[in-house]
């Protein structure tokens, strides 16, 4: 297959497994790219794209930035706290506004769950999810995968294990539905509270016991435990939450076998991992950076070959 | 061998490695021991003709060392979003740079030579050559779009646009042919 099944990348969800392949495939020839002394291709130079951010950013933004400017693709960026959106603008309204200006692809970041499958109803461009509120953040999953698959040598079959607030995390969704289009075994682990109910219907199991899940495991996904999202309770403490579900190195060299441990950032130095774990030979969590650029070339390469 | 309908032979195997062992002695001619040339094949069918020239200027002229790089130009081409498909990247395989190098980009056929006019830019990424020379095994004169001519020529053919060059190598065909089809 050489082209996408979709015209967007609004999540996981909507992909089939051939398209993360292609989307591997490609970055894969991206990564290349990215590592020359000149790291520009001239591929997107009459496509423009808007970057719009309602909530913040840094990584994320700057990786598909980059990305965006490696493939000379015109960019502007629009970020929700400097606009009209203040001033009692639509969704609609805003996005239209900003593609009469002739824009053809938008990468979009929004705190409502299906803010970016509404858009795309609504409006011509392209539109990429980079993150909407709890539902899904599907590069983050795609670049996790794709480090995977570089560190280990494939995706199929391997034990995952996702550890910490799954309730409130969009980049654990998005990673279970990629992990599982790929015939990975997801384990997710955190205090029952941080747990959805039913999740067991997306195929994972639950595991509460972080020992446990690390001993099953391959590869640990290591979530923040994002405290502006918490606006209740559902952990005693910090310190507790560290005790129980937090990886330090005494814990990684206890267990049976060498594990890789992953991180989406930024890191919450000694909560959910300690720095000495952060920072181990284990760890690809700056890997995962580095891919995230190179994913990210390749969806926009991808899904601007469909813009006629 | 009996061939198929609109289908002829323009390049036996024999042949093909006559004009091979040609292009190589005038690349030895221009280029001597290759200590400040480079050899670059285009992705994806430059590739073969590269490593074909590689192995008899390495085994049969004594050369002792040639860089030799594979270039995808995919990412460069003019025509993104031009046609129906996307168009699929290969593998761009250069382990050195090309500041102040010779370089000779290698590939099969020359047709319009918009290809070539991509692997000029993409190239460089890879820094500033000294120069930069071509070498194709098959040359279709009369179809060029950009003024691009090479420097080293297997062989030249008339061919008109409805018909097409095909380069089959040994490695991933089966056999050294090059047909003319009607298409």
């Amino acid at each position: 297959m050489s082209e996408l099944s979709v015209k967007h990348l609004l999540g996981i969800k909507y992909l089939k497994e051939q398209d993360i392949q292609l989307i591997f495939e490609t970055a894969d020839n991206f990564k290349e790219v990215i590592n020359r002394s000149i790291k520009k291709v001239p591929s997107l130079r009459d496509i423009t794209i808007a970057n719009i951010f309602f909530e913040n950013s840094t990584r994320t933004r700057l990786s598909f930035e980059l990305a965006e400017k490696r493939l000379s693709a015109d960019v502007v960026n629009f970020s929700a706290s400097q606009s009209s959106v203040k001033k009692g603008e639509t969704l609609i309204d805003t996005v239209n506004n900003i593609l009469s200006m002739k824009v053809d692809m938008v990468v979009m970041r929004h705190p409502n769950p299906g803010a970016g499958i509404f858009l795309s109803r609504h409006v011509e461009a392209s539109i990429i999810n980079a993150g909407d509120g709890a539902h899904e953040h599907p590069t983050q999953a795609l670049l996790d995968s794709y480090s995977i698959r570089e560190k280990l040598g494939d995706v199929a079959g391997k034990n995952v294990v996702i550890v910490g607030d799954i309730l409130h995390s969009r980049v654990a969704l998005s990673n279970i539905f990629a992990l599982k289009l790929q015939g990975a075994n997801v384990k997710v682990c955190g205090p029952r509270t941080l747990l959805p109910k039913y999740i067991e219907s997306l195929g994972v199991a639950v595991e509460t016991d972080l020992r446990k899940a690390l001993n099953w495991c391959d590869v640990a996904n290591m979530l923040r435990i994002q405290n502006e999202r918490l606006d209740i309770s559902y952990f005693p403490t910090t310190r507790e939450y560290t005790q129980q579900f937090g990886v330090n190195k005494v814990l990684l060299d206890s267990l049976d076998k060498e594990i890789v441990i992953m991180h989406p950032g930024p890191i919450n130095r000694g909560v959910e991992i300690t720095s000495d774990v952060a920072d181990s030979k284990q760890s690809i969590i700056l890997g995962q950076v580095e891919n995230g650029v190179a994913i990210r070339m390749a969806v926009m390469y991808l899904l601007a070959s469909k813009i006629k | 061998m009996s061939e198929p309908m609109g289908q002829k032979v323009l390049l036996s195997s024999k042949e093909i490695n006559i004009i091979l062992h040609r292009l190589a002695c005038q690349l030895l001619e221009n280029h001597l021991d290759f200590k400040n040339t480079v050899l670059i094949g285009l992705q994806p069918r430059g590739t073969y003709v590269v490593q074909r020239l590689d192995k008899i200027l390495r085994e049969d002229y004594g050369v002792k060392h040639i860089d030799v790089g594979f270039l995808d130009i995919t990412f460069y081409r003019d025509d993104f979003r031009r046609g129906d498909k996307t168009l699929s990247a290969n593998q761009t395989k250069i382990d050195f740079l090309v500041e102040d190098k010779k370089v000779v980009l290698i590939d099969d056929v020359l047709y319009t030579g918009r290809s070539i006019r991509a692997a000029l830019t993409a190239i460089q990424s890879f820094g500033r050559p000294l120069e930069i020379e071509l070498l194709t095994l098959i040359d279709r004169r009369f179809s060029r779009h950009l003024p691009i001519q090479p420097n080293y020529r297997g062989r030249q053919v008339d061919a008109i646009n409805d018909e097409k060059v095909k380069v089959m190598w040994q490695e991933n065909d089966g056999e050294d042919t090059i047909y003319l089809i009607d298409r």
